[in-house]
């Protein structure tokens, strides 16, 4: 290979590609949506649906931010030079706070009686986004509980219809064990057995899918206090440094 | 018996799970509904989840899960039916059939409910009766069709009369004039060559018909330049948007033109293979339309070798919707033709490089491929002699509710509304609904606005409405039509257009107060800023629009105090009451009011 060539490509890794984060120039490699390129830079952008594991689903809108004026899913947009973003500013951060709130009386979300307390993503994004009440007339869903699984308990009132489930049976654990059915406000995690319930279904109490939930939806039955209240993830930490020391790892 | 029923079906659709919605229409006409063993065979012999088809069933609102009547009648609820007397038709429906809307009766004979826009605005009340569309309905043709059921007849079997619709083209102009012949369009093609062809495009000015306006020039010339083992040709069919219906009309009677611009598009992309995808509520024009197909096939305007050229190998396959407006979206189109629930895709990428199972796929509206055919043939010029700008040629547009000639009209772009609403007959005109309840509401001081990308874009829906009609009505119906039609998949519109439309209620219902209208357009902001999809992105455009153009309709319905909440006491004890099986006095509230 030419000598020349060489060089190019190395002109090509130096030139560092950069976007504005909040007025932070923050590096990206070709490829990296928005929020990879801020996680990299220790910025956190709320999300629920987005873990780094699975394809980005862009379907919770937690991780909005503004692109050069326009709300985008920061999870799903490519970084692209030349791109400016407002990520924590108030506008943003109140649009983030009405999202979590419609998820919120979507559903029936009683965090005191709630098992996944202190371990619930959506209960620590609406403290870090200090949501204090819920805001919109709750819609109270009467929706099925399933417990017929040995080891899994699956509590359809708290599915914020994240997919992460849906994502980790397919893609990692290659089951296809659920599916959101149905349409609109009348949505529904669906799982896929001859009875519609999990007990004759394949899932697995070591499956990735069992434990993916960031919600109470999915819980493994008899382990729901082995870590006291007060002592659980969010109890220590907020979502945003949690987070963030993931990504450090 | 049964399982071997589900074999032939699922052969004859060459057990091709992208064909799973044709597949599972095809049993729910033999079997009624698709019952959980049906579903089971299905996903054994698909080679698919069980939940995938379940979920298909439950998205699609002309899937069942559950029996239906034998008879099934479903009334469109649409804003322009509801003006030429919707409820009159349920209630007689309802009365001499002694059924309850939304239920089956306990013979099991006949089921009625209600569904969004069937594409009959210019001549409602419309019913799909098992699928076929019944229009013009009045206390006659209700008789009639309620004499046929009590009867049993099948509805094959109906008088034409009662199954007859009308074109009502009332205005002709570069599209309507002439059809073209068959094949001309393909011989100019080939006379002039691939390059020539898509100068001449370009030179027309063609815009998409579906509303966005993308250059289709520009569409087709980046599908061509993407490098590929297959390319596809997409008809978008479906369409939804309440208050349309020119695409009917042009497939009624301009298919053969419509399949000429697929066939040009194919071979300007280099594709082989095209559908049409039909929105189920046009299943009546099925069966014409694959013989028009069968008919091309048999003169070589499609199939092998087109017009005796090697390699020009082009076909076309008619695939049904099921009664989901989400699928008008592009890309929810594409994953409902590859047999899945119709969720819009994340884009980038964008069909043209990753469009039908993954492949670069050209989608464009029926209109625009009638458009591109017929330019091809006449010349850019004949196109853009009329027209503005940035905005050549002419436009259909489906004109329908408060006016003497409803139908399709084909105007010049830069129209005004006023011009039209002269030729169509409408008077005491309060306002139009431009482009259906996602395009925009245009009072009647603003009538000398324009149709046209830079003024007004639509996609063909034009709705009148007098100064009789209540404006707090219409936004109502629009509001439950989005919240009906949300696909669900993210928050903003699943949960937002489902509080919109509470919120909008409680306001008409009396319950409401300043806090709730401010409430509204916060939501409305939020829902359109934040949602996924064009759906969500519009689906609050009629209640902003309605709060600013007509504020005194709500004033009128608020109450005096800041805050009312959405819930009434007395009905809410309701339930308590059933449990206890209490009905006396001390279960009531009103004894503690007094």
């Amino acid at each position: 290979m030419p000598i020349w060539s060489n060089l190019t490509n190395e002109n090509a890794v130096m030139k560092t590609l950069s976007i504005v984060i909040d007025g932070q120039q923050v590096p990206f490699k070709q490829g990296q949506t928005i929020i990879e390129a801020a996680s990299a830079a220790g910025i956190y952008i709320p999300h629920l649906c987005y873990q780094p594991e699975f394809t980005p689903h862009g379907s919770c809108k937690v991780c909005a931010v503004k692109v050069n004026g326009r709300a985008c899913s920061a999870c799903t947009t490519p970084a692209s030079e030349g791109q400016v973003v407002d990520n924590n500013s108030d506008e943003i951060n109140a649009s983030r706070r009405s999202i979590t709130q419609m998820l919120f009386v979507e559903g029936n979300h009683l965090c005191p009686s709630c098992e996944k307390s202190g371990d619930c993503e959506l209960q620590a994004l609406a403290y870090h986004l200090k949501m204090f009440d819920a805001h919109f007339p709750h819609l109270f869903p009467q929706r099925e509980i399933d417990a017929s699984h040995p080891d899994i308990m699956l509590d359809r009132d708290r599915c914020i219809f994240c997919e992460l489930c849906v994502r980790a049976s397919r893609d990692v654990d290659q089951k296809n064990v659920f599916a959101i059915s149905g349409r609109g406000i009348g949505s529904e995690l669906i799982v896929n057995s001859p009875s519609g319930t999990l007990h004759d279904s394949d899932l697995d109490v070591n499956d990735k899918a069992a434990h993916v939930c960031p919600v109470g939806a999915i819980l493994i039955k008899r382990k729901a206090f082995d870590v006291p209240i007060g002592e659980r993830t969010y109890d220590k930490k907020s979502i945003d440094g949690t987070v963030l020391n993931k990504v450090e790892k | 018996m049964m399982e071997t029923k589900i074999s032939t079906i699922i052969d004859e659709h060459a057990a091709d799970p992208t064909r799973l919605i044709d597949i599972l229409q095809a049993l729910q006409n033999h079997f009624g509904f698709l019952s959980t063993q049906t579903v089971e065979q299905t996903a054994r012999l698909l080679n698919i989840p069980r939940s995938q088809i379940h979920s298909v069933i439950e998205f699609y609102s002309f899937l069942h899960s559950e029996p239906v009547g034998t008879y099934r009648i479903l009334l469109s609820d649409c804003i322009i039916d509801t003006l030429h007397g919707f409820q009159t038709v349920m209630d007689a429906f309802c009365q001499k059939l002694d059924i309850q809307p939304g239920t089956i009766r306990s013979d099991g004979k006949v089921s009625i409910a209600t569904t969004s826009c069937t594409g009959f605005c210019d001549q409602g009340p419309a019913a799909l009766i098992n699928g076929i569309a019944v229009v013009a309905l009045d206390l006659d043709r209700v008789e009639r069709v309620v004499n046929l059921i009590e009867q049993g007849e099948p509805i094959s079997e109906w008088p034409a009369d009662l199954l007859h619709s009308e074109d009502n083209i009332q205005q002709r102009g570069f599209l309507l004039q002439q059809g073209i012949e068959a094949g001309s369009a393909i011989k100019a093609l080939l006379d002039r060559g691939i390059e020539n062809t898509l100068i001449g495009l370009e030179q027309s000015g063609l815009r998409g018909c579906g509303g966005a306006g993308f250059p289709t020039v520009n569409k087709w010339r980046f599908c061509r330049q993407v490098e590929a083992d297959a390319h596809y040709v997409v008809c978008n069919a479906d369409e939804g948007e309440p208050g349309t219906f020119k695409d009917r009309v042009l497939l009624n009677n301009y298919a053969d033109q419509v399949i000429e611009g697929m066939t040009l598009c194919a071979r300007l992309i280099g594709a082989s293979q095209g559908f049409i995808y039909l929105r189920g509520e046009y299943l009546f024009l099925r069966q014409k339309l694959q013989q028009i197909i069968d008919q091309r096939r048999q003169n070589n305007w499609l199939g092998q070798a087109i017009a005796g050229v090697e390699g020009f190998d082009f076909d076309i396959e008619i695939r049904m919707g099921a009664g989901a407006y989400i699928c008008g979206e592009e890309s929810a189109l594409l994953e409902s033709l590859e047999g899945k629930r119709g969720v819009p895709r994340i884009r980038p990428p964008f069909p043209v490089t990753h469009g039908y199972l993954d492949k670069p796929t050209v989608i464009n509206n029926v209109e625009t491929f009638a458009a591109a055919a017929k330019i091809t043939v006449a010349g850019a010029q004949s196109y853009n002699q009329v027209g503005t700008e940035d905005s050549p040629g002419s436009r259909l547009l489906s004109i329908s509710g408060d006016c003497a000639r409803p139908g399709i009209y084909e105007y010049p772009f830069g129209t005004t509304i006023e011009k039209i609403l002269i030729d169509c007959g409408a008077s005491h005109t309060r306002c139009v609904q431009v482009g259906g309840p996602s395009g925009t509401l245009v009072t009647n001081t603003d009538f000398q606005r324009q149709i046209s990308f830079e003024d007004l874009p639509t996609g063909g829906s034009f709705m009148i409405f007098n100064d009789s009609r209540d404006p707090l009505a219409i936004a109502t119906n629009f509001a439950h039509f989005f919240a009906h039609e949300s696909c669900g998949f993210c928050t903003p519109c699943r949960v937002g257009t489902t509080l919109v439309k509470n919120t909008l209620d409680k306001v008409v219902n009396g319950l409401g107060s300043e806090n709730d209208l401010a409430e509204l357009k916060k939501l409305s902001h939020l829902v359109k800023a934040y949602s996924h999809c064009g759906l969500g992105q519009t689906a609050t455009n009629p209640v902003m629009d309605s709060l600013t153009h007509f504020p005194e309709y709500y004033q009128a319905k608020v109450k005096d105090q800041a805050f009312t909440p959405a819930i009434d006491l007395e009905q809410a004890l309701q339930q308590a009451r059933t449990l206890t099986g209490r009905a006396d006095a001390d279960a009531h509230l009103e004894q503690f009011n007094e």
